[in-house]
């Protein structure tokens, strides 16, 4: 009896196995970010681009609307493609959009800038990225869509229409 | 005059052990934080902007006065269980965690009841 249950038992077992190591097969092993994320947003301090002055994150998210919180730099290739997009969401008056300078040279921004429009009302600095990480963001660009002090939705990227549509679509 | 190098040197010590316990601290956290941009390395390890950033988080962090569990928890509350090494207990890794004691046992049991047969 019990010589007869083995076989059957090491059978079973051994489709078990391949099953499981077949489907983690099929997934993929590159991670991929969460970008669906209904968080609180990070209580940070910052100083502001122009102007040099201290400023806290309860500051500048004071009102109940929409934010666009735009991580950018100069010597970021996807940030100017993405660039004509954040200049025709400013003219938008549902939306506020904040940047956020990543380790970057100031007379360059400035320079990015003066060629491409600034579409921020705001920009802040963030000289040695840490701001960023707090935001979780994983490089430049990324964008995050701000309401009521939560982070509605991330775009990990430049933006593109299809984005851009969306997050009209989010504000209106 | 003796009494007063022995307290010199102590005091010239004390910073200097002070800052290897803090490097220490945060080369272990790094260790077992997964630099998200380059895989397969650890923060420790990796040399990106990203791994930059992240070891001057750990050190403010530290200097908060953060244990290495609340650092743990800040960066998975960020990017989620991927980013540690050592991920703890919970409902996706219980197999990953359990499974080996239960071979082990499985495997004990085997041997134990083998060996009661033959005597």
């Amino acid at each position: 009896m019990k010589d007869k249950l083995i076989p059957p038992i090491i059978i079973i077992s051994f489709i078990t196995f391949f099953l499981i190591f077949y489907k983690g097969l099929q997934e993929t092993n590159i991670y991929t970010p969460n970008s669906e994320i209904k968080k609180d947003i990070p209580i940070f301090s910052s100083v502001k681009f122009d102007s040099k002055e201290n400023v806290s994150s309860s500051e500048i998210f004071n009102s109940n609307k929409f934010y666009l919180l735009n991580i950018w730099a100069s010597w970021c290739v996807p940030c100017r493609q993405e660039h004509a997009y954040l200049m025709r969401l400013s003219e938008s008056d549902q939306v506020t959009l904040i940047g956020l300078n990543y380790k970057d040279n100031f007379n360059n921004a400035q320079n990015f800038l003066k060629k491409l429009g600034n579409p921020y009302e705001t920009i802040l600095l963030d000289e040695d990225g840490t701001i960023s990480i707090e935001w979780g963001a994983y490089g430049v660009p990324e964008t995050f869509l701000i309401h009521k002090n939560k982070i509605v939705s991330k775009y990990i990227g430049p933006l593109n229409e299809e984005l851009i549509n969306e997050i009209y679509s989010i504000i209106k | 005059m003796r009494i007063l190098k022995i307290t010199l040197i102590i005091l010239l010590l004390i910073p200097n052990l002070l800052f290897a316990d803090n490097q220490f601290e945060r080369n272990k956290i790094t260790k077992n934080l997964r630099c998200l941009i380059c895989q397969g390395q650890s923060v420790y390890d990796s040399d990106s902007d990203f791994a930059n950033s992240m070891k001057i988080l750990v050190d403010k962090k530290l200097a908060e006065g953060l244990s290495e569990n609340e650092i743990y928890e800040f960066f998975k509350e960020k990017y989620g269980d991927w980013i540690l090494y050592d991920p703890g207990l919970n409902k996706n890794t219980y197999i990953l965690w359990l499974l080996p004691i239960l071979i082990f046992l499985l495997g004990g049991a085997i041997i134990f009841k083998k060996l009661k047969f033959k005597n």
